[in-house]
């Protein structure tokens, strides 16, 4: 099993201009990538002997809009608990370096390795105007209805997925949900029989 | 003529039209709400399609807008037939946020309370399957069975269902008085059920015939689907989170993974059956290991916990003094409080919880009988304050009854998660539904839809 810098040199050497920023916080490998590499980073994943990343455990996807800023309409006690710092017995103490670029969306793979035992986060920053990332679909079979999701959710779409539809919500459905625009207290008009 | 030109014949005469069949949403064999559309060529399932979503209630989008250890109640509403495995899981997932450590005293609670809830959730999914090919009986002998330890779990949560035990930083409280009897007697008759339901089912003629090469699977499908748990181990692919990426105290515990061959319905039946009984292992394996014994034992003299009356005070008179000044009233004296709060008095405090003042409750006697307690308490529950973990993200698995639970949470600094995604377990599964039915008969969707063990509460979230 190698260690998280040694994974990150082997990206890296294959990859040179794909690999956008690395970190390890927590001890999570996080890999962030440019999105037109994306399905040739994946399967180099897949099918490299010091990776295998034979599982993609997850997909989903983070809506940076309002990270770091007070939510509208709060109190103005927002925020008034007290920070926890990490205590310092802990080994990792590698800062969070936060959302890779200015980026709209990232979405956000987990590999898990059965042959070696890594687990491996890849993030593919979306801008925001045209929401769009390559599918997956060819190279894992689970990206299908996580995709689907993630379309659902935040309307990033996939290029080449075969059935690109909403999955939790109802065709009629204005929006997604998981947007940080999206109000949690909005009504959707109500649908009446398919005629 | 001869017989196979006849054959021709008839067949080249026959209206093949492929029949469309809504099972579900609201089918009883649906477990959930959940409509399956299977196309049908005589008796064979040509086309599947699931359709999902029925019961989504906004899950990662609710738990954005309450505070950290609000969102315990949503995580129990998850998979609800197993929902302290839920509850370990994200709480896990914010300590490493955090870098917290919590007593191991913790971890084995947890451990204990998850295995006993693994088997509760593995009971119903064989008995509400059994029920679905007419084994009625089994499937009352195993609700039986999980009655007994959905009354353990009562016992120490206080709730059967909605239980909301874990807190970020350790428990709610620590396990009651007679939890460790109780729990043996508990263990031998779920072993007697087990054993019953084992000669009931194992080698009874309509089950296996049933359940045997009906909803194969391969291991490189299974694990292209991204599928984990007993339905994964079911095809031989020895991946059990527990083992593989330990967390808590699962290093320390010896236990197997049992593993099929097949990957069919039978398989994953085994695979089951077995892990109950590690299961069951597991838990009087903690029952012994835990530090502290089973119950709240007085660390100083080691006997159960029993204080005399003369040093115990109700919370509420407590309260009173001590808004009056009369520190000296309540100094040294133990709470006695509601009886949802017992087990949170300061002897067992320490060993539940992990101690920082930022991330844990005090414990009820500083709360009642001092300024400090009071504002400690004030800063972690009252709105617009709570914890306030670091900025970060992290990804936290544990092995839920199903599979993989994973807890994908993003923090901004603010008392609420930026993001909290939950990877649930049956959704892969779901996903490979199609390939799993196409091909076989009508009548093997009901053995394969029950061996997915889909809950609805964690699949639509």
């Amino acid at each position: 099993m190698l260690d998280n810098p040694s994974l990150f040199d082997l990206l890296h050497q294959r990859f040179p201009a794909a690999i956008l920023s690395t970190h390890a916080h927590r001890g999570d490998a996080t890999v962030t990538i440019r999105s037109e590499y994306l399905l040739d980073v994946a399967r180099f994943l897949r099918d490299e002997p010091g990776f295998r990343m034979n599982f993609l455990m997850d997909l989903t996807a983070v809506d940076y809009l309002t990270f770091g800023q007070k939510p509208p309409g709060r109190a103005a006690h927002f925020n008034a608990g007290v920070a926890v710092r990490p205590p310092a017995f802990i080994q990792d103490q590698i800062p969070w370096p936060g959302p890779a670029t200015g980026a709209r969306f990232e979405v956000v793979y987990h590999f898990y390795s059965l042959e070696t035992g890594h687990r491996l986060r890849l993030k593919v920053p979306v801008e925001e105007d045209s929401p769009q990332v390559d599918s997956l679909t060819p190279v894992w079979a689970s990206a299908d209805w996580f995709e689907r999701e993630v379309w659902d959710m935040f309307g990033i779409r996939f290029k080449g997925h075969p059935n690109l539809k909403r999955i939790l919500m109802y065709e009629e459905f204005q929006g997604h949900p998981l947007r940080k625009d999206y109000p949690v207290n909005r009504r959707q008009p109500l649908i009446g029989p398919i005629n | 003529m001869d017989t196979t030109t006849l054959t021709e014949s008839i067949e080249n005469q026959m209206i093949r039209k492929e029949m469309l069949l809504n099972v579900g949403p609201a089918h009883p064999a649906m477990h959930g709400i959940i409509r399956i559309v299977v196309g049908l060529e005589g008796e064979v399932v040509k086309s599947t399609e699931v359709e999902i979503g029925y019961l989504h209630r906004g899950f990662e989008k609710m738990s954005e807008t309450v505070a950290y250890n609000g969102v315990f109640p949503y995580t129990d509403r998850l998979n609800y037939v197993s929902p302290l495995i839920n509850n370990m899981g994200f709480a896990m997932a914010v300590e490493k946020l955090i870098g917290l450590q919590v007593p191991d005293r913790c971890h084995y609670i947890r451990v204990i309370m998850s295995e006993i809830s693994r088997v509760s959730d593995h009971l119903t999914c064989i008995g509400a399957s059994a029920m679905e090919l007419g084994a009625f009986t089994v499937f009352l002998y195993m609700i039986k069975a999980r009655e007994f330890l959905w009354e353990l779990v009562e016992m120490v949560t206080g709730a059967r269902l909605t239980v909301s035990y874990c807190r970020v930083g350790g428990v709610k409280a620590d396990l009651p008085a007679g939890f460790e009897e109780m729990t043996r007697r508990r263990i031998a008759e779920v072993r007697k059920v087990i054993a019953e339901c084992d000669k009931l089912l194992t080698r009874n003629r309509i089950f296996v015939d049933r359940m045997k090469g009906t909803g194969n699977i391969s291991q490189a499908e299974a694990v292209s689907y991204g599928i984990t748990g007993p339905f994964l181990r079911a095809t031989g692919v020895n991946y059990d989170v527990r083992k593989n990426c330990p967390y808590a105290v699962y290093d320390r515990l010896d236990f197997d993974v049992p593993l099929g061959t097949e990957g069919d319905n039978l398989d994953r039946y085994y695979c089951r059956m077995e892990e109950m009984e590690q299961s069951l292992r597991i838990v009087e394996q903690c029952l012994r290991d835990i530090p502290g014994g089973a119950v709240a034992v007085d660390p100083e003299t080691g006997r159960p916990m029993q204080t005399e009356d003369l040093h115990r005070m109700a919370a509420s008179e407590m309260v009173d003094e001590a808004k009056m000044g009369k520190i000296y009233k309540v100094s040294g004296k133990e709470a006695v409080v509601d009886p949802t709060l017992e087990g949170t008095d300061k002897k067992v405090w320490k060993r539940i919880s992990a101690g920082e003042k930022r991330v844990s409750l005090p414990p009820k006697e500083d709360t009642y009988g001092n300024i400090e307690g009071l504002m400690n308490h004030f800063k972690l529950v009252m709105f617009g304050h709570g914890i306030r973990p670091p900025r970060g993200e992290v990804y936290f698995p544990v092995e839920g009854a199903n599979g993989e639970l994973g807890f994908y949470v993003v923090s901004d600094g603010s008392e609420n998660a930026y993001r909290v995604r939950v990877r649930p377990p049956c959704f892969t599964i779901l996903a490979a539904l199609p390939l799993l039915l196409n091909g076989d008969q009508v009548a093997d969707i009901i053995p394969t839809f029950g061996s997915v063990n889909m809950i609805g509460g964690e699949l639509d979230r």
